[in-house]
């Protein structure tokens, strides 16, 4: 998942519009932007959509890491592909968020003045060529769990949008998981740059879930809109489940000394991931918070002057066709 | 020298190209100024490095010494690459990058369109390929330069800045020489020069709408595509692309 922590809104609404608003969604209709809808409904949507969105964009970051390291000139383009779908996941999220009220370049400056987040896992650093494996199979695993759900989210544009963005990760799922098939498979040195990623990304992945929301208000406000359709240990659990299995058949220690398999819940028993490092990189704190953001700025600032000249050319052109008439 | 040689020379060429250039775009990854151009970007370097692909898997077989697509990208060094100097030039700002892939790309459609009539019918077939994806290419950055020439005061200046830079290496493009002689004397490629023509043509169509001035001068800089003397930009590029390989002999990635 790449929206952590989104609070849910208060809603002031009429309790009787708000009631009928409830039976809709229990009922599984979708609501599609003109409809009427809850104000906490449409602000927190805002804050999920927008948040996965930035997640795509710079997500794209710690990837174009490699981009111009990739071994063969297969894998260059696998990489390329795969960065491209998440420009293109980030432009239809943000299009939906648009039929909510929000432009795009709204969204885009709160992302650039940190106003608005997106996923803790892209202030992770990306440092040897299995961590191209590793966001593929843990990074773009641990989303897929909760973006799976998400198809049968309430709200129409963004539901839809899940369906297109899910077929293309479980792609990029599968590319990550061959490379971290090459490289456990490969020469010693691969080898340890294979457990090294797993070591390095194991928990930053299970952080991608949230904290335990078991007792949140705010959590349960948004499943009962079928904004969130599981809650975060459960959607950790699972990702556990899946997991585990899949890093020995690689060969590879998932670094937890106290995984266990619990029979009783048909389930791994695994240490939290350490939640007080989680809490940082929300604050700003994580290893490249602030080389994410400066990049991001960098971009935007840099890319000023073309998108005024794009504006500029767009209105002459307009003004010459009147002209002409 | 023989047509083994001059065809491998030829292939490497074109494999060069598409690989150096595609490896440029590629360097834009996340940081364009709008999401769409984010987009575009990777889309232009996939289709390069897929057109890289095929070209020196072609050079690969042609040469018939075991080496692979892969072994010619990664494993040689600065002087045998066969890229022209335009490819290799850094990005620059939006706008350099914009009218060194326009360059190129007038040029790509020219040749790759000849190519399709070769007398290889393996070089025809790739030409095939990539004329499709070339003309999109083309239709693209042809796009951009016009709106961007003629957008703003800074977006004209930083345009006619970028073209004022990068037209001496415009013309090592329609060079002629023994490989392509050879080339031409076999039906495989066309020579060069014959292109320039027709590509100056379209060129002087695009810059006028884009209110920018082709420079007078046809002064061109050479040594890319014979490989006898690159820019220093291309050894910093390798250093970074064949890192992996050249850190890791012998691994499979």
């Amino acid at each position: 998942m790449y929206a952590q922590m989104v609070k849910s809104e208060a809603t002031q609404d009429d309790p009787a519009k708000l009631a009928a608003f409830q039976a809709r969604i229990d009922a599984g209709e979708k609501v599609e932007p003109k409809d009427w809808m809850p104000e906490g409904y449409r602000k927190t949507l805002i804050r999920q959509i927008g948040q996965h969105a930035h997640s795509e964009i710079v997500g794209q970051l710690p990837e174009g890491n490699w981009i111009t390291r990739a071994p063969t000139l297969e894998r260059k383009a696998i990489l390329l592909a795969k960065v491209q779908d998440e420009a293109g996941h980030g432009l239809y999220l943000y299009g939906a968020a648009e039929t909510l009220g929000v432009s795009r370049d709204e969204m885009t400056e709160m992302l650039l003045d940190g106003r608005m987040k997106y996923s803790s896992i892209f202030n992770y650093p990306t440092l040897t060529w299995a961590d191209m494996g590793a966001v593929g199979w843990l990074v773009d695993g641990a989303a897929i769990m909760n973006q799976v759900p998400l198809q049968r989210t309430s709200f129409g544009p963004y539901a839809r949008a899940m369906v297109r963005i899910c077929k293309e990760e479980s792609f990029h799922q599968r590319q990550g998981f061959d490379i971290m098939m090459k490289m456990a498979g490969g020469t010693p040195a691969q080898r340890r740059m294979a457990q090294n990623a797993l070591d390095r990304f194991w928990f930053p992945a299970l952080m991608m879930f949230g904290p335990s929301d078991k007792d949140s208000v705010h959590s349960a406000q948004s499943m009962a809109w079928k904004i969130k359709m599981n809650t975060n240990d459960e959607l950790r659990q699972k990702f556990v489940d899946q997991t585990v299995p899949q890093a020995e058949y690689l060969g590879l220690t998932v670094p937890d000394d106290t995984l266990a398999w619990n029979e009783a819940k048909g389930g791994y028993d695994f240490a939290e991931p350490d939640w007080a490092e989680f809490f940082d990189v929300l604050k700003g704190n994580g290893p490249c918070n602030v080389d994410r953001l400066e990049a991001r700025n960098k971009a935007w600032d840099d890319g000023a002057w073309v998108r005024d000249a794009l504006m500029a050319h767009a209105e002459k052109h307009a003004n010459r066709e009147v002209a002409a008439e | 020298m023989d047509q083994q040689t001059a065809t491998f020379e030829f292939l490497c060429r074109m494999g060069d190209n598409t690989l150096v250039l595609g490896h440029r775009v590629s360097e834009w990854c996340g940081k364009a100024p709008v999401l769409e151009e984010d987009i575009a970007l990777a889309n232009v370097a996939l289709d390069l490095i897929g057109q890289t692909q095929m070209w020196l898997g072609l050079a690969a077989e042609v040469e018939g010494a075991g080496r692979t697509a892969d072994d010619l990208a990664m494993l040689r060094d600065v002087w045998d690459f066969r890229s022209a100097l335009l490819v290799e030039q850094p990005n620059g700002d939006f706008g350099q990058t914009l009218m060194r892939q326009y360059l190129f790309d007038q040029w790509h459609v020219a040749v790759l369109t000849a190519l399709m009539e070769s007398a290889d019918p393996r070089v025809a077939d790739i030409a095939a390929k990539s004329v499709k994806e070339a003309r999109y290419h083309v239709e693209r950055s042809a796009d951009l330069v016009i709106r961007l020439g003629d957008g703003t005061e800074e977006s004209h200046g930083r345009m006619q800045a970028a073209l004022d830079k990068l037209w001496p290496f415009f013309g090592e493009l329609f060079d002629d020489d023994p490989v392509d002689a050879a080339m031409a004397e076999a039906g495989i490629a066309p020579l060069p020069s014959g292109l320039r023509a027709d590509v100056d043509q379209e060129v002087a169509a695009v810059m006028a709408q884009a209110t920018l001035v082709i420079p007078a001068d046809r002064f061109a800089h050479r040594g890319g595509k014979t490989g006898i003397r690159h820019s220093e930009h291309l050894g910093h590029m390798l250093t970074q692309m064949q890192w992996l390989q050249r850190a890791y002999p012998g691994a499979t990635w």
